[in-house]
């Protein structure tokens, strides 16, 4: 066990934050939910690969770095320390991507990552259907083989940045006679195919940051098939499973978020009448510390070449709960103004974006597998409770 | 940057764990709770002959020289089989304080000889702190480190008088301590002795949390284990999600509990002037995980969990005594707030690792 950075990593990290520090945006830029935001954020991701920064643990034949993952830890914690634009292109480079890596041809990875890495193709998800949520095993929008072809029929609903993205990737049912989890492929659909209707939903905040899809005999290239065919199931579920959870939520955002809260606390703390507020602090400051330390031992372990066990389950339930509760602190501190949209009043310096992360806090532990599935898994898989 | 445990680390731990799952069953810890002393001559053998008592202590003294984070999962061990003797808090928190001792020079051939003996087992050390009322097992030391004021003593058993309490742990045998401080006594004062003290107390909540972490994950797994034969309604009792997500919620505790636990076991060896804050994450959520386990684990086990024969409770006492010993929630919590508040703390997570940690150099220039 060693604790401390090696030179080439803090040199790592001097090199990000000073590419960072001259690279990113003065100004906060628009919701990517938005039409005029989502093209600000595809800029912005343009720029990060122009400094061969969009996925620094990415070979570098595809832009990256070649980066192991406590790099990336460092990149992360450099990237919300200066307060970068959050990442519009996420289902892609950090679900899809590793998944591409594993799974992909040589011309799937040549095709797809080169315009994910530029920013040229920006990604949605197309998992959930109205009646396969938790149940993703009930999926039965169909994708039926016709030569080198699929041709999709059928909905999706819940996909994140559907609205403004250029491409859905998701598990489709290929083989008709099958049932729960047999006979899915992944297959990755052009958004503006004919056939294609993109539905906009209105998130929590009013943005349209997800949508419903819906195909009509949507025709596509086999090409575009990610593993074997029937075999969608394990690819979904593959062992980078939790690289890809580690991607998606470094601990770096939340313990960024808690330093501000302390920052808020501090100013507030003499006005505050309810004594709980000080553990509430206490307590968040310490689990995104605790969120960060085992993502670095995880992290350590597999740069050792160790694996991850299925303790890793724990980890979305502790990031999202932690979430809800740095924000709602944050909302306490804040007291009555709490409420206040920061753009319509003058003085929102201390507002900050509280509100806006408060409410987004509320969907973690709903998306990506509820929390009450989550516990369920632990129960099962980790703790080896019966199932039934 | 390496987070990880040697093979050599994860190889003793299984060693001294596997020999503790043999040997202390819970027929033999009911034993000690009706003999004399409380504790278990063989096992104290056993302990000393697999380098519990040696491994901490100086190569200078005849030990093994190694350090806490060597050590920290053989605590954790030793929580998990709810050990009742106090080899742990002897080895880290007394016997970390001689090394100490030895370090300054004060006393060194005393000092030196003590921790000689000790590491082969001929003498026993136990160390008391102001931030607990009464010493476990003490009658059964052969010195005592003790405080008064900023002073520490080193003082033999005929000096003292004992009180005896009972503890709501049977396992445990507490004691009051009444003592005279004399001159003869004494091994640090001043500036010093309060420095001295306040490293025993993250020690001694280090060793509480390691062991605590041990506790929650076996009252968890005995729970679990009943969970999956108790039948009602014609099914195991554990396959109903209420009784799964109780479980679960302990996973998640536990899990994050650790990594804070073994950071601070590097930091009290590695920098033991930044520790308190590393020390008070890992009393804090060690003893939260465990409290939680215990009440889970004891709701899982329905009316056998509130009876003297089923065994659950030899854990669930313990982690109530353990997680207020060595400074409770409220204490840690407090000590983390203050660092919080400090102007200059370094804040984020840049600084979670790294030299700035470790040096000690304070200074918001990041």
């Amino acid at each position: 066990m060693d604790l401390l950075y090696t030179p080439s990593q803090t040199h790592f990290r001097e090199e990000v934050r000073a590419w960072l520090a001259a690279h990113v945006p003065a100004k906060k830029l628009a919701s990517f939910d938005t039409a005029e935001g989502f093209e600000q954020h595809r800029q912005w991701e343009k720029t990060l690969a122009a400094g061969n920064w969009g996925m620094v643990t990415w070979p570098k034949e595809y832009g990256g770095r070649g980066c192991d993952l406590i790099e990336w830890l460092i990149f992360e914690e450099e990237y919300y320390r200066a307060g970068a634009p959050l990442r519009v292109n996420q289902n892609g480079i950090f679900l899809l991507g590793p998944t591409l890596m594993e799974y992909g041809t040589d011309a799937q990875k040549e095709r797809f990552i080169t315009a994910m890495a530029s920013g040229e193709e920006i990604w949605a998800q197309a998992w959930s259907e109205p009646n396969a949520g938790s149940d993703m095993a009930a999926i039965r929008c169909r994708a039926d083989r016709d030569g080198d072809e699929f041709v999709i029929n059928g909905q999706k609903i819940w996909s994140t940045r559907a609205v403004f993205a250029d491409y859905a990737f998701g598990l489709f049912r290929t083989d008709p006679e099958s049932s729960r989890h047999h006979g899915l492929s992944f297959i990755l659909v052009p958004l503006d195919s004919p056939g294609v209707t993109v539905r906009p939903i209105e998130q929590l905040n009013g943005l349209p940051g997800f949508a419903e899809i819906f195909f009509d005999n949507v025709r596509v290239s086999d090409f575009n098939l990610l593993g074997g065919e029937n075999q969608g199931w394990q690819i979904a579920m593959s062992t980078a499973g939790f690289e890809r959870g580690l991607m998606l939520r470094s601990p770096a955002r939340f313990q960024q978020a808690s330093r501000k809260l302390v920052e808020l606390y501090r100013k507030r703390r003499n006005d505050i009448l309810d004594l709980s507020i000080e553990d509430s602090v206490v307590r968040c400051y310490m689990d995104a510390e605790a969120y960060a330390l085992s993502t670095y031992q995880t992290a350590s372990r597999l740069v050792a070449g160790g694996h991850i066990g299925a303790e890793s389950s724990c980890n979305k339930i502790f990031w999202s709960e932690l979430d809800i509760r740095i924000h709602e602190t944050a909302l306490s501190l804040l007291g009555a103004r709490a409420e206040v949209e920061p753009e319509t009043v003058e003085d929102h310096a201390e507002l900050g974006t509280w509100l806006d992360g408060f409410l987004f806090s509320q969907s973690g532990p709903i998306y990506a597998g509820t929390n009450e599935i989550q516990r369920n898994i632990i129960a099962e898989r980790m703790l080896g409770m019966p199932r039934k | 940057m390496d987070f990880t445990f040697t093979d050599d680390q994860l190889a003793f731990r299984d060693s001294v764990q596997s020999m503790l799952e043999n040997e202390v069953t819970t027929t033999s810890i009911r034993e000690r709770w009706t003999s004399d002393s409380g504790e278990n001559a063989d096992m104290l053998a056993m302990l000393n002959e697999m380098g519990m008592s040696s491994l901490l202590v100086p190569e200078s003294c005849g030990g093994l020289g190694m350090d806490l984070v060597d050590f920290v999962l053989l605590a954790e061990a030793c929580g998990k089989a709810a050990l009742p003797e106090s080899i742990v808090e002897d080895a880290v928190v007394a016997g970390g304080l001689l090394a100490d001792l030895l370090q300054l020079g004060t006393n060194t051939d005393q000092v030196q000889e003590l921790l000689g003996a000790v590491a082969v087992g001929e003498a026993r050390v136990g160390c008391a702190h102001i931030i607990n009322p009464y010493s476990n097992f003490a009658q059964q030391k052969d010195w005592m480190l003790l405080a008064n004021g900023n002073d520490v003593h080193l003082v033999p058993r005929s000096e003292l008088k004992f009180t005896a309490l009972k503890s709501v742990d049977p396992s445990r045998r507490l004691q009051k301590i009444d003592w005279t401080p004399s001159r003869k006594t004494r091994v640090a004062d001043g500036e010093v002795g309060a420095g001295l003290q306040r490293a025993t107390l993250n020690r001694g909540a280090l060793a509480a949390a390691a062991q605590l972490l041990g506790l929650a994950q076996a009252m968890v797994q005995q729970a679990v284990d009943y969970a999956s034969t108790r039948e009602q309604f014609g099914k195991a009792i554990g396959t109903n999600q209420a009784v799964k997500h109780l479980m679960a919620d302990c996973a998640v505790q536990i899990e994050f509990a650790k990594p804070a636990v073994y950071r601070a076991a590097y930091t009290v060896g590695v920098a033991p002037q930044r520790a308190d804050w590393a020390v008070s994450h890992a009393k804090t959520a060690a003893g939260a995980a465990a409290e939680l386990s215990a009440r889970n684990a004891t709701q899982v086990h329905g009316a056998m969990g509130y009876t003297w024969e089923c065994d659950l409770h030899i854990w669930v006492k313990r982690a109530w005594a353990l997680a207020k010993e060595w400074g409770d929630a409220g204490f840690h919590k407090n000590r983390i707030h203050e660092w919080l508040l400090q102007p200059n703390a370094l804040l984020g997570p840049e600084f979670t690792f790294g030299k700035r940690y470790i040096d000690n150099s304070d200074s918001a220039a990041a």
